[in-house]
């Protein structure tokens, strides 16, 4: 196009013309729609919707505030520290168990066989949704909190470890050679060659990862693994709706509070600041 | 080099305190070696897990006397029962309508929220933060505890499910968006501007094409997740693959919960292998 100079209605006339192709998206978008819309059986609200609707809104507005200060271990405060107590040693232990799975699965490190047959349970463990292992842990470890602990411990390898392959399948080699040429022991290439390059990737990967097992962890509670979730659907189905509200400000403070410094640390570290 | 030139700035707290090592070099400069913060980081992680630990009532020989049970439900799990397939097909696709519908509308009503979200576009700074907070509010519930208040106030169902699983579409791919509207070129918008278009029509022809591969890739990523959450949220009793885990955990019929697991699998496999190859011909 370059070569010749077109004026400005050429140039116009010549932009890319997808019309058959937007059609051709928007009748299969639509298609969907009516597709799925045939399943979602709209049987109108509830008798009391409305009042629900306004219960949790007027919950969240007049939280209960004796339960709010409450020190005893049916308080708010101590399910909201409890949750995060599951949430952080969960991500934890989560995030040493997948060093070693996923230095097995990646494909610079071990040979291809080995790394696929990791990589399908890495999938696995990821597919399963976390509430399904929570089902089957509690039969092992008996209702409460430790339950959503090691539950969240298993549920992180899934996706912590994918990011750590990435950041593993990234790793410089040309490192390791001239620490090699400088006669570095093993333990020495180790320290300075490979930690440095991987630390801030993994504790970028375990920090994000403890945003989401914090919610994780409240939803946990619903079938009786700790936290602040059980106590919550109580709440909910007893319409109790001030409770509903403490219980509710509380989760949404903790994880409001927790995502803006998590996202402030990532930041940092993707800028390569200590 | 004195060493006054060198200290601009104010050290940090950590360096007041414990001050920095000082280091003569052999040609007559001292360095400043700041104190390693690895003692501190371990000793707060340290009193952090051990307070956790405390709390969740941490008990590892549990799992060592009760490890065998585990491998009990595992060993049935992973002998799916493939005659209780035909009554799973139905929940199946009560979870793809569910998180297919509300996929595409929360993602509609994503584009101008996260349009008006955005600090470049939207100078307004008070609407700005309002949306933000909103957004922010309905990130931080559960999914599944949005779906159980929406259960009471539907009714159980699907409906009850789409209306969970479009608020969390929402909160993710408005606030995805209006991190990508940040970083795109606002130049075309000037100069469309400085023609006399209106900012409506500056926008749709200078910033849509910037901003629609990323909306579809977020969209796609976004479906991905909610078709893995729309799977558990019949346990509230918002329809779907839920109700059927619920109801086999129940019963203990492990082998039958090992099909509706595998059933899950392979269908997140396959959404997920269809978005890569959608999202690589975006890109």
């Amino acid at each position: 196009m370059s070569e010749k100079k077109l004026s400005i209605e050429e140039m116009y006339e010549a932009r890319p013309k997808s019309l058959l192709i937007r059609i051709l998206v928007f009748v299969i978008i639509l298609a969907l729609v009516i597709w799925s819309k045939a399943g979602i059986n709209f049987s109108g609200v509830a008798a009391k919707g409305s009042d629900i609707a306004w219960g949790t809104i007027y919950g969240i507005t007049h939280p209960d505030s004796t339960l709010l200060f409450d020190m005893s271990h049916d308080g708010v405060l101590y399910l909201t520290l409890q949750t995060i107590a599951i949430a952080v040693l969960g991500t934890i232990i989560g995030g040493i168990l997948s060093i070693p799975v996923s230095f097995l699965a990646s494909t610079n490190i071990v040979p291809k066989w080995l790394a696929v047959i990791f990589r399908a349970l890495i999938l696995l463990v990821r597919t399963i949704p976390s509430l399904v292992w929570a089902l089957v842990w509690i039969r092992v470890t008996g209702p409460g909190p430790f339950c959503g602990v090691v539950t969240q411990s298993i549920c992180s390898i899934g996706m912590i470890s994918k990011m750590y392959i990435t950041a593993i399948e990234d790793l410089d080699t040309g490192i390791l050679e001239s620490l090699d040429a400088s006669g570095c022991t093993t333990f020495q290439k180790i320290r300075c060659g490979i930690l440095p390059q991987l630390m801030a990737g993994f504790i970028s990967t375990v920090i994000y990862r403890f945003d989401i097992n914090l919610k994780d962890s409240a939803t946990l509670g619903l079938i009786g693994a700790g936290g602040i979730g059980a106590s919550l659907v109580i709440a909910i189905s007893g319409r109790r709706w001030n409770m509903v509200g403490s219980y509710l400000l509380a989760l949404i403070v903790v994880v409001l509070i927790i995502e803006y410094f998590s996202t402030r640390i990532r930041a940092k570290l993707a800028r390569g600041e200590k | 080099m004195s060493e006054n030139s060198v200290q601009v700035q104010k050290p940090a707290l950590f360096d007041r305190i414990f001050h920095p090592e000082h280091i003569a070099l052999a040609n007559g400069h001292a360095v400043d070696r700041p104190r390693s913060r690895m003692p501190l980081i371990l000793i707060c992680l340290a009193i952090v897990i051990w307070v956790s630990l405390q709390v969740t009532e941490f008990d590892f020989s549990l799992i060592i006397k009760r490890g065998r049970e585990l491998g009990v439900i595992l060993g049935q799990i992973f002998q799916p029962k493939f005659s209780y397939f035909p009554k799973v097909i139905s929940p199946l696709i009560d979870t793809i309508r569910m998180s297919l519908l509300g996929t595409i509308l929360g993602c509609l009503i994503a584009l101008p929220l996260a349009i008006f979200a955005s600090s470049n576009i939207n100078r307004n700074k008070p609407t700005l933060l309002i949306i933000r907070f909103i957004l922010a509010i309905i990130r931080s519930v559960p999914t599944l505890i949005i779906a159980n208040i929406c259960a009471l106030m539907f009714s159980l169902g699907t409906f009850a499910g789409f209306v969970a699983i479009t608020m969390f579409t929402i909160g993710v791919v408005a606030k995805m968006l209006y991190e990508s509207i940040e970083t795109i070129d606002m130049k075309p918008f000037e100069a469309l501007t400085s023609f006399g278009a209106t900012s409506l029509q500056a926008f749709w022809s200078a910033c849509m094409p910037q901003i629609l591969p990323t909306y579809l890739s977020h969209c796609l990523y976004c479906f991905e997740m909610n078709v893995r959450a729309a799977s558990i949220l019949g346990y509230v009793g918002a329809g779907g693959l839920g109700i059927l885990i619920s109801e086999r955990v129940g019963w203990r019929d492990y082998s039958g919960l090992g099909i509706v697991l595998l059933s899950l699998f392979v269908l997140v496999v396959t959404i997920d292998f269809f978005s890569d190859w959608l999202r690589s011909k975006l890109s």
